[in-house]
């Protein structure tokens, strides 16, 4: 890098910063001088002016558009083969089958695990030390735990082992194996890679959760000669299950979309490949944006029933408001 | 929200009455015994999945400062067995010039410049917009911000391909002609970068937002209505200084997510020096250069420090944030 190009980033930034801040100045401007006149209209438009205008290029206008480009062919005609190509295709079930496994894997052990980990820490000496060991992987960025995970999957061809996975095998006697070049099992190392990620996201909420269960509640059934077990399963369970559907509903749309684990470490060889990969491939890659759109209208039907459950839950709550 | 915050817990005389309770529960030696296993199984399990979950990276960490030719050939977990400290992967990977592994510098200058903004913009945006949802009352508002919030579950993956396409119509042109006007300016810049985070950022950013500004008293509001202070001064006065806790972790949790993102930039920065980010450099090493671990392992370090020295100098806020409405119903 060199001293112009540094230069060049740097104005790059400052002019960025001056334009934002003129826009930023004159909406404010205008929100201030607005007309006697329905000004509460005029106000709450401007206020709402720039997050709606940014929401609409990028994200309602190009939902509706891949939408309609997953029912088109390369020359425009209307067509259902990317459907008919996402469903027969036997590499193409594939994916829909590995992304399937990972949902129904990566949110219910890593809440279970997160939520273990949560109770049995609660109260205990050092239990800051022990949320943040268990909270740093959602600091890393998949790229980076993808990384770390290759190196423990590791196979070497000649002389040690330098994995960890394959060293441990050795030491037990077996033969080493190429982890992630073996089907099926290379998906579930990859789906590790994430339940390792999202523990510690599950844990922190979860914790919180157990935390704001009312004590009068474990001391009652207490008194009721129940053994920890029962107290667990019958008073904080129930007490925390609002915080329990967040943590599964955030987790599984998360990893509908897992895509930089998949790419960094196979990228998606091997009979790995899930739909968000899969995506990228066909439209960026092998320009078949058709199928590409098709993905991601498949990817956005499996998202959809988890958020009408969350959005019917913000109408109860706002209309209480 | 903040009832649930560790901090607001009534603890001093409900510990003692749960003390009191398990005297009386455990008031017997075998009772007491295996109270004292069970919590010492829990503290036993709990440690080994802490162990487990630091391994990884540790492994990586202590490799980082082996020679190469140790780590191609032992584990790190041999290290004393077979001792060796050197920083060349970490010079081989920052400083060296040779065009086998160009330096990480200018990847790192990138990803500060990218997450810089990229947190800045929607951080403002969205903090009007919610201040709009939550204090301008009309009807068909509440239907504008449940569409808002449902927005969420629309997968990048659905918009990359159009947008790409009216960046390359539209902004294309303005870039090539900032770039005419100050050659320092490389012609693929940050510009769609920048746009494309802040867009997909908003819709979560308003709802977090949007969940702190409503609870601010009301009274306050009408009191400074009353005295005749316009929306814009409400909003710059009163609101964002109350809300700073919400805009700080809002800011903590953006600048990691774009910091840590591959798949954007993937399709937006065109993959050069001048506008990629480290971790599609990092990605890249990967795919061309699968077995040079020295250097892999060095330049994913250098990748983590950034977000993880964010996160815990800002942890506080960010765990807040992230608890912000969620614990509610």
């Amino acid at each position: 890098m060199t001293t112009a190009d540094l230069l060049g980033k740097l104005l790059q930034v400052v002019m960025g910063l001056a334009v934002f801040a003129a826009v930023v100045g004159l909406l404010i401007f205008f929100i201030d001088k607005a007309p006697k006149k329905g000004r509460d209209y005029w106000q709450l438009g401007l206020f709402l002016l720039p997050a709606m205008l940014f929401i609409a290029i990028g994200l309602v206008y190009p939902a509706i558009r891949t939408s309609l480009l997953a029912f088109q062919d390369s020359s425009g005609d209307w067509t259902l083969d990317n459907f008919v190509w996402t469903f027969t295709q036997p590499a193409a079930i594939r994916t829909l089958i590995n992304t399937v496994i990972w949902v129904l894997l990566v949110p219910t052990i890593s809440t279970a695990v997160g939520l273990a980990y949560a109770v049995f820490i609660d109260k205990s000496r050092g239990e800051k030390y022990y949320k943040v060991i268990l909270f740093m992987p959602i600091a890393i960025s998949f790229v980076g735990a993808g990384v770390i995970w290759s190196f423990v999957y590791d196979y070497n061809g000649v002389g040690e082992q330098i994995g960890l996975l394959n060293a441990l095998v050795v030491a037990a006697g077996g033969e080493p194996v190429q982890w992630l070049q073996t089907d099926p099992i290379n998906t579930f190392l990859l789906i590790v890679v994430m339940i390792w990620i999202q523990t510690g996201f599950a844990m922190v909420l979860l914790s919180a959760a157990i935390k704001g269960v009312p004590t009068e509640q474990i001391e009652a059934a207490q008194l009721d000669g129940t053994n920890g077990w029962q107290r667990f399963m019958n008073v904080t369970v129930p007490g925390i299950r609002g915080a329990l559907v967040v943590v599964l509903t955030t987790i599984s749309i998360a990893t509908l979309k897992v895509f930089d684990i998949v790419r960094t470490m196979t990228a998606g060889n091997f009979n790995t490949s899930v739909i968000a990969n899969e995506m990228y491939t066909q439209a960026f890659r092998a320009s078949e944006v058709g199928r590409g759109s098709a993905l991601a209208l498949i990817l956005f039907v499996l998202v959809l029933p988890i958020v009408v459950y969350n959005v019917n839950v913000l109408r109860k709550q706002r209309e209480i408001r | 929200m903040s009832s649930v915050a560790p901090a607001d817990l009534p603890v001093g005389e409900n510990l003692g009455s749960i003390e009191a309770a398990e005297r009386t529960e455990y008031g017997t030696k075998t009772a007491r015994v295996k109270k004292r296993l069970t919590s010492r199984t829990a503290t036993v399990i709990a440690l080994i999945i802490a162990v487990l979950w630091t391994i990884p990276t540790f492994g990586l960490l202590v490799s980082s400062f082996r020679p190469a030719e140790l780590i191609r050939t032992t584990g790190w977990w041999t290290i004393f067995q077979n001792p060796g400290f050197t920083l060349d992967n970490y010079r081989e990977v920052l400083f060296s010039t040779s065009s086998s592994s160009p330096q990480l510098g200018s990847y790192i200058v990138n990803s500060i410049a990218i997450a810089l903004i990229a947190t800045l913009i929607p951080l403002v945006f969205a903090s009007m917009a919610a201040y709009a949802f939550a204090w301008i009352r009309f009807k068909w508002v509440n239907w504008l911000f449940i569409f808002v919030f449902a927005l969420q579950i629309i997968p990048l993956q659905m918009a990359l391909v159009p947008l790409l396409q009216i960046f390359s119509t539209w902004l294309r042109p303005m870039q090539a002609w900032l770039h005419d006007m100050v050659p320092i300016i490389p012609e693929q810049n940050y510009l769609p970068l920048w746009l494309a985070h802040s867009m997909f950022a908003l819709p979560l950013a308003i709802f977090l937002l949007h969940n702190f500004i409503a609870e601010i008293p009301s009274d306050v509001i009408e009191a400074a209505r009353v005295d005749g202070a316009t929306h814009g001064q409400i909003f710059f006065r009163i609101v964002l200084p109350l809300a700073t806790p919400a805009l700080a972790s809002f800011a903590i949790f953006q600048f990691i997510w774009v910091w840590n993102d591959l798949l954007v930039a993937l399709i937006f920065s065109g993959g050069t020096q001048d506008v990629a980010p480290l971790t599609q450099r990092l990605a890249e090493m990967v795919g061309t250069r699968g077995q040079d671990w020295q250097r892999l392992t060095a330049a994913a370090f250098i990748s983590i420090v950034i977000p993880l020295g964010v996160f815990f100098g800002l942890q506080r806020y960010f765990v807040r944030g992230l608890l912000a409405g969620s614990t509610k119903g």
